[in-house]
């Protein structure tokens, strides 16, 4: 009894084979494998609709919690631009602090979106398919967070401008030379590739929506979904720009955090000067930043109540990704490590004297979160699997990231060559706050985006479910895939 | 950016550190000519202290033999700048009259890249609105910019002397003499500690001066080409 033979009907609707022993395999696949639980699209859009529509006590609880952060966050950011950022504790060595570190935070949790989206979709790993509308939601928002730090950062905010090639009638350009004004560039490339290739993913399920809305909200999402009506020739060019935008928005992904690296290691300053921060900075983000989808993931799953779309397998799949980066930071921490450790240069020696000396217990906590933790709970399928173990995880990463990057901008700074000049730096209540309310503020616009935009790619489910197969081999079922690209 | 001779001046500044007594005259002349705010005691101690000029105290050895050295510090003037490339607005850059590094204040948009890639910590940032207590306010120098909040600033050589004083020469139709454009600091030193001249004009007291075997640049590996240049002997030191 062979399945290769055409089935007759729809794919969700594939029959038992008669033999018990490989029903139960079948079965049991199913259970556990998203694509193998076919159910059919109008159950899977209503499943994904009504959720959306959902808003108890405790949506809103949390809506005004984040909202009064958020106002706490905008209003010590007025309260610093009227009064200057002598308010923070920012001195005269110290002259970037949790603002730059916060930048680089943002722009990693922002890091892993894409990624998951472009380079699985590219790779074919179809535990994509349910959470990559997720990941990318923290791109868009993780971006736009990030891109307000530079503004909050400087001294004269409204001259920002100056930052921006502008034509003007004193020929007065921006200076291409610094790596400011790159990073400013692959941030904006960035933030509108990936805008982009979110909404090409998002317009079939806005059409969707379309067709399952009244009123204004009908309105609204025949708007964005650009007159989509589902033919076989615009689903071949969603294939086609989806995969053409994949290949472009990677190497930009990769020059954003290469290019906030390169803020610090272009400058001489000891403790930044390497050669190493770009790629090593560009895997810090995709750790935090797969750690931080693991999070949204838990959140979404239990609030949202999709228990059918984010499964085992899918927290599974994200922990070996979350191990993997792992091991990789690990490995570029020690190199520049022990680079900096054996060449034994006074500078560096300083830098490490303090990071063991003043900043020890951040500096252990940071260890303890970003190795000791992931590194000895990760191998473990149960831990994987567990959504309490990896929601600590995903906090305990998040921490650690952060930590890091304040010890590199912070930390380093206050060493320097002379060493009058040495200075410790303390945050005070602007830096406390603007970090919080920008987490709160993330939060936020997560929540709302959840309730206006399908979630989980549903196009991209049932694609997937429509393309998989389960094969007999001897006595054993497995699952196959058809490959239509 | 190369500095080519035969093109303005090469302003240079010698400190003579056996000659320095750690009497700070320097740093009160320049808080009065260059219209620097003072720091109150809570801002000094929260490391904002804000002097274009400052005086370095590194002790050496343990009490009681202990010996207090002074290192007079202040913007180096590089030849080879790492301030400059940095700047994303070109507030920082290099005049190629003067040869040395020009903050644009009005250019500037606070994002202190530049005070992070200066190895000699020199330039400061404007935490606060300045603010002068009475009666320093009544003796600001009209001569050179208030700066407002958010800016950076550092040491200028004077740049209002040195361009008066050209200007004052053109005028009279005759070169720039030695010695006729004194920046505040050098000016008020007691013990002659800084000179200051045209390092181009080969008769000037610091073209002469520069070859001293007791010469040294500061941070010297770094390759920044300071145009400041130390004078140290061997153990000559004050404060025994």
């Amino acid at each position: 009894m062979l399945e290769s033979r055409a089935t007759v009907g729809p794919y969700w609707e594939r029959p038992l084979p008669d033999d018990e022993h490989l029903a139960r395999q079948v079965e049991h696949g199913r259970e556990e494998l998203l694509m193998l639980d076919a159910r059919p699209p109008a159950e899977l859009n209503q499943l994904t609709l009504a959720r959306m529509r959902q808003t108890g006590p405790r949506f809103w609880m949390a809506v005004a919690g984040l909202g009064v952060l958020t106002l706490a966050f905008f209003t010590a950011w007025a309260i610093q631009i009227v009064s200057g950022l002598g308010i923070t504790g920012l001195n005269r060595s110290v002259m970037w602090g949790p603002y730059i570190a916060n930048l680089i935070y943002f722009i990693g949790i922002g890091h892993a979106g894409t990624f998951i989206s472009a380079a699985l979709r590219l790779m074919r790993m179809d535990f994509r398919r349910p959470i990559a509308r997720a990941a990318e939601t923290i791109t868009l928002f993780g971006l736009a967070c990030a891109a307000l730090f530079p503004i909050i950062h400087v001294g004269r905010i409204w001259k920002l401008f100056y930052m921006m090639p502008i034509p003007n009638q004193r020929e007065l350009w921006p200076n291409f030379r610094s790596a400011l004004f790159w990073d400013m560039m692959a941030i904006t490339t960035y933030l509108i590739g990936s805008t982009l290739f979110m909404f090409v993913a998002l317009i079939p399920d806005f059409a969707m929506a379309r067709d399952h809305t009244t009123g204004w909200r009908r309105k609204v999402y025949g708007a964005l979904s650009l007159g989509w009506r589902g033919t076989d020739a615009e689903w071949h060019r969603l294939e086609v720009v989806s995969n053409i935008l994949s290949f472009v928005i990677i190497p930009v992904m990769f020059s954003v955090h290469t290019g906030v690296s390169w803020n610090l290691s272009m400058a001489i300053q000891p403790g930044w000067h390497s050669a190493i921060f770009g790629p090593f900075f560009v895997v810090g983000a995709l750790y935090s930043g797969v750690a931080a989808v693991i999070l949204v993931m838990i959140v979404i799953r239990k609030t949202m109540r999709y228990g059918y779309f984010m499964r085992e397998e899918h927290f599974n799949a994200m922990g070996i990704f979350l191990l993997i980066l792992t091991l990789s930071w690990i490995y570029f921490y020690f190199a520049e490590w022990i680079t900096n450790w054996y060449g034994n240069l006074p500078m560096e020696k300083a830098i490490q004297a303090m990071l063991t000396g003043p900043l020890a217990p951040l500096f252990y906590l940071m260890l303890f979160c970003n190795i000791v933790v992931p590194l000895g709970t990760l191998w473990s399928r149960r831990v994987r699997t567990s959504l309490p173990a990896m929601f600590v995880i995903g906090i305990l990463v998040q921490v650690g990231m952060y930590v890091e990057r304040v010890l590199i901008v912070a930390g380093s700074l206050s060493r320097n060559e002379l060493s009058f000049n040495w200075v410790n730096y303390t945050p005070h209540w602007p830096e406390v706050t603007v970090t919080v309310g920008t987490l709160a503020f993330l939060g936020l616009l997560y929540m709302v985006f959840t309730r206006f935009v399908p979630i989980i790619p549903v196009w991209e489910v049932y694609e997937g479910q429509a393309m998989q197969e389960t094969r007999r081999v001897g006595r054993a079922v497995v699952s196959t895939r058809t490959e239509v690209h | 950016m190369a500095e080519e001779h035969n093109n303005g001046h090469k302003w240079t500044m010698i400190v003579d550190v056996d000659k320095c007594t750690g009497c700070q005259a320097c740093v009160v002349a320049c808080h009065a000519e260059n219209n620097v705010p003072v720091s109150s005691e809570d801002e000094v101690i929260r490391g904002r202290a804000m002097h274009w000029i400052r005086i370095e105290r590194y002790w050496e050895g343990e009490y009681p033999d202990v010996k207090a050295r002074f290192l007079p510090v202040f913007c180096q003037q590089c030849g080879n700048a790492p301030c400059e490339p940095v700047c994303p607005v070109y507030a920082s850059y290099h005049s190629t009259q003067e040869n040395i590094n020009i903050q644009v204040y009005n250019r500037c948009v606070g994002t202190r890249y530049c005070g992070n890639n200066c190895p000699y910590r020199v330039r400061i940032f404007n935490y606060w609105a300045p603010r002068f207590d009475a009666p320093l306010e009544q003796q600001l120098n009209p001569d050179v910019t208030v700066r407002s909040p958010g800016v950076m600033e550092k040491c200028t050589f004077c740049i209002q002397r040195i361009r008066r004083g050209r200007e004052q020469a053109k005028i009279e139709g005759r070169p720039l003499e030695d010695g006729e454009i004194v920046p505040a600091c050098a000016q008020a030193c007691p013990t002659d500690a800084l000179i200051f001249g045209d390092k181009w004009d080969e008769n000037s007291r610091v073209a002469q001066m520069v070859p001293s075997e007791r010469q040294f640049k500061l941070l010297e590996n770094l390759g920044t080409e300071p145009a400041v240049y130390y004078l140290k002997g061997g153990e000559a030191h004050v404060g025994e």
